[in-house]
């Protein structure tokens, strides 16, 4: 470090030189360099899996890297728990938020901190965070219990947590995915109030647009290692940072076929139901579905779309009509829907849609284990589920050392492509994709989109609800947009404007 | 069948019962179920008998109890926390071992007759007409001791800040880990804290209460009623100790039904009978599954549940939390 | 001077080798006999005699081995029952109880009597047969449907049914049936005895005093059915499924309440069976103290045998031998004491399933 350098600028709010971070089998961040000037927003790109959630995590002083060194603020630092970085100034908004959901807000802010002492007096510390949200522009209910919030209030809790330790560094990650095109807005405006009060800020994100919308700088990570570090945004095109996200040239458009919409598949009318707390879920909603077309239903998670889902697949209770090739299906049990024909991926991948300790084979035949020739009404045929299940692996190209791995070692796109696979062979006339593509890497995103595509053509209807915009424009025929529990509109997707749908998310605008 | 008298055998044997149900809670609400209890309760029953029989000291004793309970639960926490084992199995397992040791440690104590814990009627308080002699007259000590236990743990759990972090390391352990909380230490430390208790409660029983050794008859499912207790309590240490109260006065009860020879004004068909004292005797247990039936149906109603991460190992993510 | 290795633990990202688990759980048995040799010695200062004297007394003549074989005959029907039910995730800790339900209602066919007394041995021992099951099974099923119903912990219900059975057959062994105030019923008539090997010692003289009965063949049969049903079924796979992740099977089109009730029952059914063939087959009569903790032991043997039923059948010999040599060593309470700390050792050592342990030497690394 020669000195001319330290008169000219301020020193690097973070230096992270030559990173090595490892878990058993995989290198996660492979010497990797990025730096973080002070004030500025410096944006992390790359796909699901890239390890950019990783390197922050350990400056974050959740992981220690194997070897490297990390400065802040020019001084070299070992952090040894997250007490540590949180000592060095460092807060971290995590994309799952970690928060206490039967605790009030001023509680999950105050974890973990040595005062108040021994007994809590909260009226002071509810006073405290009420003129911290005023000089940050953050409002939320100190006394309210977090399970009560939504999720954008939910979200700048987590931001005061991190403001109220101190922090100067904060590291945000993928902080827009739970977010409206007008949140988004808002905690765009909130970062630049926070660099303005002297903050830097790390912002991990996979999506693009966002990216060049607000950040300064940024550096794209690919497979653990840099493949861009610290550009700057000027002249910046999508293709070429997609191409280094992913190594390879990404083809933004679908191939989607024209086709005319059958006869209808589902009929869902006059739907409500209450969600897991209590409260109403849906209100009120009615729509339905032809054969051969897809169906979006579009909006920001926690808007009724989960229970939507499961009233559809028999796992909620509702009042009202869903009508399945004119069978009733409401409040019937989820065995017998899968009667009707209806197939349904589950937006919890390992912890509904799969078995994680039972093999990819005996996942494959969760639907069909008592049909022939699989099964009978005593008997397991084994040597025909392992016909089928290495014809699916092969069909579908899922990565897997044999059909007997467990399906908790299989990576997410893998696991989906297994989920995928067996709701497809199925032959159902109606499916239900929750989120399909979440978390996905972009090789895997464009072989699901291009499945259901498949499925689309040869005439199954499909309800796709996604929080992926892009996602629900390029692959959709028509989009419903759903906002606390109810239907505010639904458009063709060849004429949807994505400001208006934008407005739908969030209630300011209804369209019938 | 004198009400004040089964109210204050209640309040005696329903002691037992809160020291262990307490200590429960503590451990549960730091996520980590503890199944062992009855064999540490019995552990302590015979190591407190034990040491106080040797030292003629009964102080020594309680402590021994409280020690002796207290290490059983490590090994618990060992196994469940760091080896990520799973809890119920770890538990039964350290039931067998306490009762075992309990069994193979204690032969040939049956019938002595170390120093016991003294019981004593607390001045002004045991004035009070009616209720003061019941409450505060002639108790053990120990009885006084659980008397103040139940207004500080739950001024600790719900008031204090070490509370809080307890109920988010019990609730949410990632949120905890985050900010820099030792999920593990927490954890240790409570099942610790619920080993002890579980101890304590065991010497209650043969220092006390229920003086003597006798064999595994000794704390006779105790240790699984305060489980029970814990449930449909809610995890609150108030309604803990209200449950070990009415159970204790339900055990009184039964044993003063069996005695007279008329019941009310009718021949008492147990006198006449005694065989039917069986009966009696399953009162408790089927009483504490029809506590559980309602218990279960209460959360359920409520919506309010066992501490969220009861049960799971807590394992910092690879790929992120 | 310092130690040049640091141990490191990693945790293992491909299978465990197949050996493993067995050199896993041996080892475990053998620090257990080792951590009570040390507590024997402790208080009776003679271990090595008395862990000695294990092997002769049990393995010794065949009359031994016949009584480690009688033993272990309640231990394989429990070991099945616990294994199944753990199979789905539902904690049996009842099996006690369902083996004296079952004993109970078995005894019904001989005390009540359900079946005219001159009736044919075939016919009193298959309706006691029965009787034992549904006992057995009705005492599972009442935890089964609280379960199912109203989600109540199966854990503490069928740990209260099992003194409540206790108390219930006190009752009537200590009143109504008793045999002259003493405390169990009058002995059955040898028609409602299972057949035993000691039978036909006028034929082969060899076989005199040999007490080995046909429980264990039942034993054998049940363990083959339940072999077959974990791993054959169709039943089996639902009830792998909904042990694995109940949430995926709900949503698969399982119904789960009925798997909860039914496996219970299966499960108090076999614990059921094996009280039938203790009172039928050893002592022939119904009586206070027919299990010294069999429902306990076969949680044990369940975890010890990894709820594999062949397994089951071994682990039973084994334990029955710990069960015979038990009754000549003092103090009595060894026995759990051994069967506590196998438990605990085993579990303990299945943590190296999940983690490999490193001893690296200590260098730096390049960087």
């Amino acid at each position: 470090m020669s000195s001319h350098s330290s008169q000219t600028s301020p020193p690097l709010a973070v230096e992270m030189q030559d990173i090595v971070i490892r878990f058993p089998g995989v290198l996660a961040n492979d010497h990797v360099n990025l730096t973080l000037k002070q004030g500025e927003i410096h944006a992390l790109l790359g796909e699901n899996g890239a390890g950019k959630s990783t390197l922050m995590n350990s400056l974050a002083g959740l992981y220690k890297p194997v070897s490297g060194v990390i400065k802040v603020h020019g001084e070299v630092v070992n952090f040894n728990s997250p007490r540590d970085a949180i000592a060095k100034g460092i807060g971290m908004v995590y994309q799952h938020f970690m928060l206490v959901p039967t605790q009030t807000v001023t509680e999950n802010i105050l974890l973990g901190l040595k005062d108040p002492k021994f007994f809590m007096n909260l009226a002071t510390y509810n006073k405290k965070i009420q003129a911290l949200q005023e000089q940050f522009g953050l409002k939320v209910d100190p006394t309210a219990l977090i399970w009560q919030l939504s999720v954008g209030e939910q979200q700048r809790v987590e931001i005061l947590k991190t403001l109220y330790r101190g922090a100067n560094i904060l590291i945000l990650d993928e902080p827009t995915a739970v977010l409206a095109p007008q949140e988004i807005d808002d905690l765009m405006n909130t970062m630049r109030s926070l660099v303005a009060n002297g903050k830097s800020i790390f912002f991990i994100s996979h999506k693009l647009n966002e990216v060049t919308a607000v950040a300064d700088r940024l550096t794209v990570l690919r497979k653990g290692k840099v493949t861009a570090e610290g550009i700057g945004i000027e002249g910046i095109n999508r293709e070429k940072l997609a191409e280094l996200m992913v190594g390879r040239k990404v083809i933004f458009q679908v191939e989607k076929k024209i086709q005319e919409p059958g006869d209808v598949v589902l009929d869902v009318k006059n739907v409500s139901a209450l969600n897991n707390k209590g409260f109403p879920a849906l209100k009120d909603v009615s729509f339905n579905l032809h054969q051969g077309e897809i169906l979006g239903i579009a909006g920001i998670a926690g808007n009724g779309q989960s229970e939507l889902a499961e009233v559809i697949t028999g796992l909620r209770l509702c009042s009202g009509s869903i009508l399945i090739n004119r069978q009733q299906a409401a409040n019937r049990p989820p065995g017998m829907i899968i009667d009707y024909g209806v197939s349904h991926i589950p937006e919890d991948r390992t912890g509904v849609g799969s078995a994680p300790n039972m093999s990819i084979a005996e996942n494959t035949i969760m639907k069909n284990y008592d049909q022939e020739p699989i099964g009978s009404r005593w008997r397991i045929n084994f040597s025909s589920v392992r016909e089928y299940a290495s014809m699916l692996k092969e069909k579908y190209v899922i990565l897997a050392p044999s059909i007997n791995t467990q399906a908790r070692k299989l990576s997410g796109g893998n696991l989906q492509k297994v989920i995928l696979a067996r709701e497809i062979s199925c032959f159902p006339r109606l499916m239900i994709a929750v989120q399909p593509t979440r978390g996905l890497d972009v090789g895997a995103i464009e072989s699901i989109q291009g499945l259901l595509l498949e499925q689309r053509e040869n005439g199954t209807a499909i309800l796709l609800i996604s929080e992926e915009l892009e996602e629900l424009l390029s692959l959709c025929d028509r989009i419903a947009v759903i906002y606390e529990g109810e239907v505010t509109g639904i458009v063709d997707a060849a004429d949807a404007n994505l400001t208006n749908i934008g407005l739908m998310m969030t209630g300011s605008l209804r369209s019938q | 069948m004198n009400p004040e008298i089964i109210i204050h055998a209640g309040l005696a044997t329903g002691t037992i019962l809160l020291f262990a149900a307490i200590g429960e809670i503590f451990a549960e609400r730091s996520g980590v179920m503890n199944l062992g209890v009855e064999g540490m309760m019995l552990l302590g029953a015979m190591a407190g008998f034990s040491t106080s029989l040797v030292t003629q000291n009964v102080w020594f004793g309680l402590l021994a109890a409280i020690f002796a309970g207290g290490i059983l639960s490590l090994a618990h926490g060992l196994v469940t926390i760091h080896f990520q084992a799973d809890q119920v199995v770890s538990g039964l397992s350290l039931t067998f071992l306490g009762t075992g040791l309990a069994l193979v440690l204690g032969e040939g104590l049956t019938g002595q007759n170390p120093p016991l814990i003294p019981n004593v009627s607390i001045p002004v308080l045991s004035s009070i007409p009616f209720i003061g002699q019941v409450f505060f007259g002639n108790h053990s000590i120990l009885v006084y001791v659980g008397y103040c236990l139940i207004p500080i743990t739950w001024y600790f759990i719900f008031k204090t800040r070490p509370g809080m972090h307890l109920r988010a390391v019990g609730e949410k352990p990632s949120a905890a880990d985050t900010l820099g909380i030792n999920v593990y230490r927490v954890r240790y430390f409570y099942v610790f804290v619920g080993g002890c208790l579980a101890g304590l409660a065991g010497g209650t029983i043969s220092l006390s209460v229920s003086p003597g050794w006798y064999s595994s008859q000794t704390t006779s499912g105790q240790g699984w009623i305060a489980v029970a207790i814990v449930i449909f309590a809610q995890w609150n240490p108030v309604r803990a100790a209200v449950g070990g109260y009415l159970f204790g006065m339900l055990r009184r009860f039964i044993l003063d039904l069996q005695g007279p020879a008329l019941l009310f004004g009718f021949q008492n068909p147990i006198f006449m009978n005694h065989n039917l004292s069986f009966f009696l005797q399953m009162t408790p247990f089927l009483l504490t599954i029809i506590a559980l039936v309602w218990g279960s149906q209460a959360a359920t109603r409520k919506r309010l549940g066992s501490p969220a991460a009861l049960g799971i190992p807590y394992i910092r993510g690879e790929r992120g939390l | 001077m310092r130690f040049p290795f640091t141990i490191q633990v990693e945790k293992r990202s491909e299978d465990y080798p197949k050996w493993l688990p067995l050199v896993t759980s041996l080892s475990a048995v053998i620090i257990a006999f080792i951590f009570s040799g040390i507590v024997l010695k402790f208080v009776s200062g003679q271990p090595l005699k008395v862990l000695g004297f294990f092997f002769t007394a049990t393995f010794g003549s065949w009359g031994v081995f016949s009584d480690t074989l009688v033993k272990a005959t309640p231990l394989i029907l429990i070991g099945l029952a616990c294994s199944l039910a753990f199979k789905m995730k539902l904690w049996n800790i009842g099996a006690e109880g369902q083996f004296y339900l079952g004993a109970f209602f078995s005894s019904l066919v001989v005390l009540v009597p359900l079946v005219p007394p001159d009736s044919p041995k075939i016919v009193i021992l298959t309706a006691m047969v029965l009787m034992g099951m549904i006992g057995g099974a009705v005492w599972g099923f009442i935890p089964g449907i609280l379960k199912a119903r109203y989600n109540v912990n199966e854990i503490i219900t069928t740990l209260m049914l099992n003194y409540v059975a206790i108390y219930w057959n006190n009752y009537w062994i200590f009143g109504k049936w008793s045999d002259a105030g003493f405390q169990m019923t009058p002995m059955f008539e040898k028609t409602a005895w299972l057949p035993r090997l000691s039978d036909y010692a006028r034929q082969t003289p060899a076989l005199s005093g040999i007490t080995l009965h046909l429980g264990v063949v039942f034993g054998l049969v049940a363990a083959f059915v339940i072999w077959w049903i974990m791993e054959r079924s169709r039943w089996g796979y639902e009830i792998k499924l909904i042990g694995d992740n109940p949430k995926a099977a709900r949503y698969a089109g399982l119904n789960i309440s009925r798997n909860i009730i039914l496996v219970m029952m299966i499960s108090g059914a076999l614990a059921g069976l094996a009280g039938m063939a203790e009172i039928s087959g050893v002592v022939h009569r119904l009586q206070e103290r027919i299990s010294p903790g069999y429902g306990f032991t076969g949680i044990i043997v369940a975890w010890l045998a990894k709820l594999n039923p062949f397994a089951v059948i071994v682990v039973s010999i084994l334990f029955g031998a710990l069960i015979v040599a038990g009754r000549e060593i003092q103090p009595s309470g060894i026995a759990f004491l051994l069967q506590g700390t196998i438990l605990f050792m085993v579990i303990s050592s299945d943590v190296l399933l999940k983690y490999k342990i490193h001893l690296v030497r200590n260098q730096e690394e390049k960087a």
